[in-house]
């Protein structure tokens, strides 16, 4: 495999916030967009259905060009669709600090190298405030300290222990490190007795 | 931590190692794909120049673009006839199994895949679709995944992942007429929350859930995802072993009597230990319809919309919005409900006892006045079998359309789709917004019996009245 994986610690931008709670994946990127063979072009058309009237944040001057999307619980809940979270980074977003995700999503961004860290509702509040009040400011989310440092000050964040291992060594994008232990692999199937009943 | 269950067991038997991040390289026993979220992978593959490591563990079919009506080749609409094309080359390159539109064998993944006997007991099963939790039926880890991860099971037939917790949900007692498995589990995505299974899996269990067919086992596991949950099972059992006998890809002779008592070994132990527990009565259980805009967001369907007020602070913004989207007041019954569009079908409620119980509403009456109602079988299989027993014939005289199997308007990826503003009344699984097709269309989550009795009367109407 020649591919370079590369290791994210930091990531600094401006934030964007998203108001709501269960946020699916279907408003993410509406199914019409998904009849496509690549993740090309998914990036203009991320909530799509949501922005018609131009006032969703995604539309607004002020959040062009942010990089740290904040939002509220269950994000990217419903359909696993991996288009959802291509397309939230194709539009420029590296990461996302929410009160929760939906596991699917969740797994989806740590395979594509694209954090998602979970806060207190009162941190998320503030720091949806925060960047509608200042939205020049950068952020700064560290997951070796596990904070987000913004003007008004450092709060903490959390995330799974093993999502962060595998962002922080470069090893979000598993494909690599699964093929290395392709012996046992072998030897796993072998000791299932329904491998051997197969037609 | 969960010990001696049946998810422990299975999990254990498939754990290849302990990767450094501390998560569990898991081997997958069956690896289910299809055309929406499988050709980057294949792409993926080919810029790693990666082969597919055990391609007879793959299966493909083709679901949700194919059209309804018109089946014809190649495709009315050119990208979804790219995406079959796609399909059929990257299948037809790396030697998979394929059942293709016209095999007999095609159909909604999660339809064929048991109905092939290719879904079984104590396998681990993933698939890019989030409704793979429907396999879990059989007693089966089965879960939905995303484009990266079907190119690390099509390159290693394994995954990286963090272990599941386990929640036994109990149902006990028998279920009044005219409530179904889809009743139970709307009644318990209610009650605990869209978002009250994540990080778990739903261990179904009690009474209510051993007297169910396969076909309701389905229905309640398919919707564990709407609950958050990304996994739910019911342990293996006589019903099980019945309905996978004889099936094409079921062991059998010998084997098979074999295979019943290493599927009975992985059942969860009578002292095994839950992270979490939760007991239902089905007595509780009434019809159960969504009235908004997320699948907890419903109620029985003799009940009115609940009050704003008698919701947490933190849920009020979600539930103004599902008020003002779906055009619906708080204190409004949702009995009476006018309905423009019946839908029957979905990986849900597509196969041949859903639609038996839809007949039997159907039977004698006619869909009323400007209602376009229509029925998608959910595989070629139960289509067959469906006109085999007439029923048809019943749905086409009651004014119902019959359809060509595939996914159809559960998400509007081919031409089936609402329009404007319409409401739906559909025995899918998502009420999300635009769900359906159309940016402001609205659906309303009910039973199949309860969807058919919704096109005769042009409302939403209670499927106990017929008794």
């Amino acid at each position: 495999m020649a591919q370079t994986i590369s290791k994210i610690t930091t990531v600094t931008g401006r934030g964007i916030p998203l108001l709501g709670n269960d946020i699916d994946t279907d408003r993410i990127i509406p199914a019409r967009f998904l009849r496509c063979v690549t993740f090309d072009g998914l990036g203009e058309n991320v909530f799509a259905d949501d922005r018609t009237g131009g006032n969703h944040a995604f539309d607004q001057a002020q959040y062009q060009g942010a990089k740290i999307l904040v939002v509220n619980s269950n994000f990217g809940c419903g359909s696993s669709r991996e288009h959802a979270p291509q397309a939230i980074m194709r539009w420029g977003i590296q990461a996302i600090i929410g009160e929760s995700f939906a596991e699917i999503f969740l797994g989806n961004c740590v395979a594509i190298g694209m954090p998602c860290v979970t806060a207190t509702p009162d941190i998320i509040g503030q720091l949806q405030a925060l960047i509608a009040q200042s939205p020049n400011t950068d952020l700064t989310l560290d997951l070796d300290q596990l904070t987000v440092t913004g003007d008004s000050g450092s709060h903490p964040v959390s995330i799974k222990e093993g999502n962060r291992q595998m962002l922080m060594s470069g090893t979000w994008d598993a494909c690599g490190q699964l093929l290395q232990g392709a012996e046992q692999i072998k030897a796993t199937a072998a000791n299932l007795p329904y491998v051997a009943w197969s037609r | 931590m969960s010990k001696g269950t049946l998810f422990d067991k299975v999990w254990d038997l498939h754990a290849v190692t302990t990767l450094p991040s501390g998560q569990t390289q898991l081997f997958i026993g069956l690896h289910l794909i299809h055309e929406v979220t499988s050709p980057q992978a294949f792409a993926m593959l080919r810029d790693l120049n990666l082969q597919v490591m055990f391609p007879e563990r793959t299966v493909a079919t083709v679901d949700h673009i194919v059209p309804t009506e018109n089946q014809a080749r190649p495709f009315a609409d050119n990208l979804a006839e790219d995406m079959i094309v796609a399909l059929e080359n990257n299948t037809q390159t790396n030697d998979i199994r394929f059942f293709n539109v016209g095999s007999g064998s095609q159909g909604i993944v999660h339809v064929i895949a048991p109905e092939q006997g290719l879904t079984q007991p104590g396998m681990t099963i993933a698939c890019g679709d989030s409704h793979t939790s429907t396999h879990g039926a059989f007693g089966a880890i089965s879960f939905g995944i995303g484009t990266s991860q079907v190119r690390d099971v099509l390159a290693t037939q394994t995954l990286s992942l963090e272990k599941l917790k386990v929640r036994r949900i109990e149902v006990n007692g028998d279920l009044a007429p005219g409530v179904y498995a889809k009743d139970v589990i709307l009644h318990i995505i209610r009650t605990l929350g869209a978002k009250g299974g994540a990080g778990y899996a739903y261990e179904y269990a009690g009474s209510t859930i051993e007297a169910m067919s396969m076909e309701e086992r389905m229905t309640l596991c398919n919707m564990s995802i709407e609950g958050g949950a990304r996994c739910g099972y019911v342990n293996p059992d006589q019903v099980t072993y019945d309905y996978l006998r004889d099936r094409k890809f079921a062991p059998t002779g010998d084997t098979f009597t074999q295979a019943i008592d290493w599927w009975e070994s992985l059942r969860s132990d009578a002292n095994a230990e839950y992270d979490d527990a939760v007991v239902f009565d089905a007595k509780d259980i009434a019809p159960t319809v969504t009235w908004g805009i997320s699948p907890d967001q419903a109620i029985g369907v003799d009940e009115a919309i609940p009050a704003l007020a008698s919701f947490t602070k933190d849920e009020q913004a979600l539930i103004q919005e599902a008020y003002t989207y779906m055009d619906l007041d708080p204190g409004q019954p949702m009995l009476g409900t006018p309905i423009d569009v019946c839908f029957i079908g979905s990986c849900t409620n597509g196969r041949l006892s859903d639609l038996r119980e839809a007949a039997k509403v159907a039977q004698g009456r006619q869909v009323a006045q400007g209602i376009k109602a229509f029925v998608v079988s959910g595989s070629e299989q139960v289509k067959q079998q469906a006109e085999a027993e007439g029923l048809d014939k019943i749905f086409l005289n009651a004014g119902f359309e019959w359809r060509e199997p595939g996914c159809s308007m559960c998400l509007a990826m081919n031409p089936d789709k609402l329009q404007g503003r319409q409401i739906s009344a559909s025995s899918s699984n998502r009420n999300f917004k635009g769900r359906q097709g159309s940016a402001s269309g609205r659906t309303l989550l009910m039973s199949p019996a309860m969807v058919a009795l919704a096109a005769i009367n042009g409302k939403v109407s209670d499927v106990r009245q017929l008794a």
